[in-house]
C-alpha cells in the first residue's frame, strides 16, 4: 500500500498533475484543468460567499455529466434545507438526488446533548459504507468548521481533521471538497494552518458590499504541483449556477471581417466610409436627448432589414416605451420582435451588480444568437456597484461580442458636452472601434444635434460635424452648409438652405428667360430658312427650264462656228480651242444663262 | 460485532419503568472505550437492574447507524420510555447524561 502511494507521487512529479473537471464555466480555466484529481481541496470563505454553491455544483455536473456518484456530507445546514436553497439553479436537484447523490444530513440537532468528548469515526465508517454503496466518486464535508466548533477543543480539532485525511487518503475519490467558514486570513481559526496544509489546493471565496452592492469573488490561494492563474475573480450566479468570469485568453484570436453593414442609414454608411465592419463594435457616447437610442434603434432596424438575428438590450426603461418612443422617428421594431427576429430586453440596474448583468448578457447571446446587438445605454451598468468592476465587465463585454462575431452597438452617456469626458467613464472608446459622438450645438440661440465621428478604425471616415435631423421618416443627415469655416446647423442652415434655394429659382428664371429668347431667335431664323429654300425651289424649277433651251442655243452655236471655219479654212489652231470648247461652252452657257452674278453662285454653290 | 448487554438483578428496586438505551460505538476508540465505562457507572449507579443497552458497534454496522441517525460516535439514544433523547460524547459528563435519560428522580 505505501508502496503504490510513492509510485503515485513520483510519478505525479514527473507528469502534470492529474485534474479533474468541476464543470463550472470558467473556473476549469483559471485553475488549468478543475480540482486536483483524487486530492482535497478546500474553499474557504465568510457565510454566504458561495462555497457550498461551488462543491455542491461540482457534485452535480459530475453526477450528470460523467455519471460519478456523489456524496454530500452538510454540518451546517440541513439535507432539505440545501435541496431547497438549490432550487433555484436549473439542477434538479431532486431527481438526482434518489439515486446520484447521497445526502448526509451532519447537522446535530440542537436537542443532542453533549456530554465529553466525541469522535468523527463512525461517521466515517457511514460514509465508507455509503460510497461503497453507491460507488460515489466526490465527496464534499460542507461546513466542517460547525463540526470543530462542537469539538471545543483545538487538539481534538486537530485529530478530528488528521482522522478525516486518514480516511481520504485511504478511500480514494476522485475528488474531495471541504468547505468551511473562514474568515479574512483564518488567523482566527487554530487549526487554519494545518487545514491548509492537508489540502493540495484551497480556494477562497468573498462577498463583499460594494456601493450596496453584492460582489461575489474567488481567488485560488494554493495550487500543489500545478500553475493557476492568481488573483481575484468575479463571481456571479445564474440559473445553471455559478459562473467565474475568467479572464480571456492573452492572446486575441479574433479574424477582422471585411464585410460592411449599414449602420443604420445611407448618409451615416457613406460618413463612416461604406458602413460599419461585420463583428466590429460601436460606441456612440452624447448626453442625454442626443438621440443615441434613435440611431442604435435605426442600427436595429437595418439588421433586422437584412434579417439577421438581433438583440437589443436596455436598462431601466422597458421594451415596449422604447419600441413605442422609436415609432415617432419612423423607427419600426414591432414587426421584427413579431418575426422573431428582434429580441427586446430590458434590465434593471439597482441592486444588481455589473458581473450579473454580464451574466444576464451571456445567457441572453446563448439564447438568442444574435448577429448584431445593442446595449442602450451600457453607461447603466456602472450605476449600482464599483466604477472598476461595471469599466471590467463593459470591457469583457465588448470582447465577447467580438469573439462571437458580434456587431455590436453600445451607448453610453457622458456627462459633459465635450467627448473627452467619456474616457473618465468605463473607457470602453479605446476598444470601441468606432466612436460616434453626439452633442448639441447652441449658436444663435439654438440647440441643434450634431454628430461626428471621432474615430472608425480600418477605414475612411468623414471629419466633418454633421447635423442630425430627427423627423417622422427616422433621423437624417442635413446636407452640410458651412459658412466662415463652420458647418451651418438648425436656423442657419435653414435660412442658408432658403438662400440657396432663392438663388437657385433666380438662376431658374434667367434661363428660362434666356432659353425664351433663344427660342425666338430660334423660331426666327427657321421661318427665314423657309423663305429662303422656297425661294430657292422657285429658282431651281425656272434653272432646269432654262438649261434645256441653252443647250440647243449651244449646239446650233457650235455648228455655226464650224461652218465659219469650213468657209475660211481655218488652221488647225482652231482645233485646241475646239476641244476646250465643251467646259468653256459649259462655263459660258451657265455664265449666259443667270440673269443676275449672285444667283449663279449660289447654284455653283449648289452642284458639287 | 454487537454486543448485548442485559443487566436484570435479582432484587429490583421500586423502580417499575425500565429505560432502553442504544450506544453507538467506534470499536475501540479512545471515547468509545470510555463512553462504555461511564455508562456503565451510570446504571450501575442510578438504574440498577431497571435497563435495556444495546451496544452498537458502527464500524461493523454503518448502515444500522445511518438509519438510526447516528452520525458521531460515542452516542447514545434513549429509545424508551418517552421522551426519546440523544446524548453525543465520552459521557463523562454525568450529570447532563442523567439529565437527558430522565432518571434524576432516581438520584438518592
Amino acid at each position: 500500500m505505501k508502496g503504490v502511494t510513492v509510485n503515485a507521487t513520483k510519478s505525479a512529479a514527473l507528469q502534470p498533475l492529474p485534474k479533474i473537471a468541476t464543470g463550472i464555466p470558467g473556473f476549469d480555466e483559471l485553475s488549468h484543468g478543475g480540482l486536483p484529481r483524487n486530492r482535497t481541496t478546500l474553499l474557504r470563505g465568510g457565510p454566504g460567499s458561495g462555497k457550498t454553491v461551488f462543491a455542491l455544483q461540482s457534485l452535480v455536473n459530475a453526477a450528470r455529466r460523467r455519471q460519478e456518484p456523489g456524496i454530500f456530507v452538510a454540518f451546517e445546514e440541513s439535507t432539505r434545507q440545501i435541496v431547497a436553497n438549490a432550487a433555484s439553479f436549473d439542477w434538479r436537484l431532486s431527481a438526482l438526488a434518489r439515486h446520484q447523490l447521497f445526502f448526509l444530513d451532519a447537522k446535530l440537532s440542537p436537542e443532542v446533548v453533549q456530554s465529553g468528548e466525541f469522535d468523527l469515526s463512525g461517521m466515517l465508517a457511514i460514509l465508507k459504507a455509503k460510497k461503497e454503496e453507491i460507488g460515489a466518486k466526490w465527496i464534499v464535508f460542507d461546513g466542517i468548521d460547525v463540526l470543530l466548533t462542537l469539538l471545543q477543543n483545538p487538539i481534538a480539532e486537530m485529530r478530528e481533521i488528521y482522522r478525516i485525511r486518514d480516511w481520504l487518503t485511504e478511500n480514494e475519490v476522485n475528488a474531495a471538497i471541504i468547505t468551511a467558514k473562514i474568515d479574512g486570513d483564518g488567523s482566527a481559526v487554530v487549526n487554519y494552518g494545518f487545514m491548509q496544509f492537508m489540502v493540495d489546493c484551497v480556494i477562497r471565496f468573498e462577498r463583499r458590499i460594494e456601493h450596496g452592492v453584492a460582489l461575489h469573488r474567488l481567488q485560488i490561494t494554493k495550487y500543489r504541483g500545478s500553475d493557476f492563474v492568481a488573483g481575484e475573480f468575479p463571481v456571479s450566479f445564474g440559473p445553471a449556477g455559478m459562473e467565474v468570469d475568467a479572464p480571456e485568453p492573452a492572446e486575441i484570436r479574433q479574424v477582422a471581417s471585411s464585410e460592411r453593414i449599414s449602420a443604420g442609414f445611407e448618409r451615416l454608411d457613406t460618413m463612416l466610409g461604406g458602413g460599419l465592419f461585420r463583428g466590429s463594435s460601436t460606441l456612440i457616447t452624447g448626453v442625454p436627448g442626443t438621440s443615441k437610442t434613435t440611431l442604435a434603434g435605426k442600427f436595429v432596424e437595418a439588421a433586422c432589414r437584412r434579417g439577421e438575428r438581433t438583440l437589443f438590450v436596455s436598462f431601466d426603461e422597458s421594451a415596449d416605451r422604447i419600441a413605442r418612443n422609436l415609432t415617432s422617428v419612423g423607427i419600426k421594431l414591432k414587426p421584427c420582435i413579431k418575426t422573431g427576429l428582434l429580441r427586446m430586453y430590458s434590465g434593471r440596474t439597482e441592486t444588481i451588480g455589473a458581473e450579473d448583468q454580464l451574466v444576464k448578457l451571456k445567457a441572453l447571446i446563448r439564447e438568442h444568437r444574435p448577429r448584431c446587438m445593442v446595449i442602450d445605454p451600457i453607461s447603466a451598468i456602472a450605476k449600482s456597484g464599483g466604477l472598476a468592476a461595471a469599466r471590467a465587465v463593459a470591457n469583457r463585454f465588448i470582447y465577447l461580442a467580438k469573439d462571437e462575431k458580434i456587431t455590436v452597438m453600445v451607448t453610453a452617456i457622458n456627462e459633459g458636452d465635450e467627448p473627452e469626458t467619456e474616457a473618465t467613464d468605463l473607457q470602453i472608446s479605446t476598444i470601441a472601434d468606432t466612436w460616434i459622438h453626439l452633442s448639441y450645438l447652441i449658436r444663435s440661440g439654438e440647440r441643434n444635434r450634431a454628430l461626428t465621428i471621432i474615430k472608425s478604425r480600418g477605414t475612411w471616415h468623414s471629419n466633418q460635424v454633421r447635423e442630425l435631423v430627427l423627423s417622422d421618416a427616422g433621423p437624417m443627415l442635413a446636407d452640410v452648409y458651412t459658412a466662415g469655416g463652420e458647418v451651418l446647423m438648425g436656423t442657419l442652415r435653414w435660412e442658408k438652405e432658403d438662400e440657396e434655394r432663392t438663388k437657385k429659382l433666380q438662376r431658374r428664371a434667367e434661363f428660362d428667360h434666356k432659353r425664351g429668347e433663344l427660342q425666338v431667335a430660334e423660331a426666327d431664323t427657321r421661318a427665314r430658312i423657309k423663305a429662303l429654300e422656297l425661294d430657292l425651289e422657285r429658282q431651281r424649277n425656272e434653272l432646269a427650264k432654262y438649261s434645256s433651251g441653252n443647250e440647243a442655243r449651244i449646239v446650233s452655236s457650235s455648228d455655226r462656228e464650224k461652218e465659219m471655219r469650213r468657209i475660211r479654212s481655218a488652221d488647225p489652231a482652231g482645233r485646241a480651242a475646239s476641244g476646250l470648247a465643251p467646259s468653256l461652252a459649259k462655263r459660258g452657257a451657265s455664265v449666259r444663262s443667270g440673269n443676275s452674278g449672285r444667283k449663279n453662285r449660289n447654284d455653283a454653290h449648289d452642284a458639287p | 460485532m454487537r454486543r448485548k448487554k442485559t443487566k436484570r438483578g435479582a432484587s429490583a428496586p421500586a423502580v417499575t419503568t425500565v429505560v432502553v438505551m442504544r450506544l453507538y460505538i467506534a470499536n475501540s476508540a479512545p471515547n468509545s472505550v470510555r463512553a462504555v465505562a461511564n455508562l456503565a457507572a451510570i446504571c450501575e449507579e442510578h438504574l440498577k437492574d431497571n435497563f435495556k443497552l444495546e451496544v452498537i458497534d458502527v464500524l461493523e454496522y454503518p448502515l444500522r447507524a445511518l438509519a438510526d441517525g447516528i452520525l458521531v460516535t460515542p452516542s447514545l439514544a434513549k429509545v424508551s420510555p418517552l421522551p426519546a433523547a440523544k446524548i453525543v460524547g465520552n459521557l463523562s459528563d454525568k450529570k447532563s447524561v442523567i439529565h437527558a435519560l430522565g432518571i434524576s428522580e432516581s438520584v438518592e
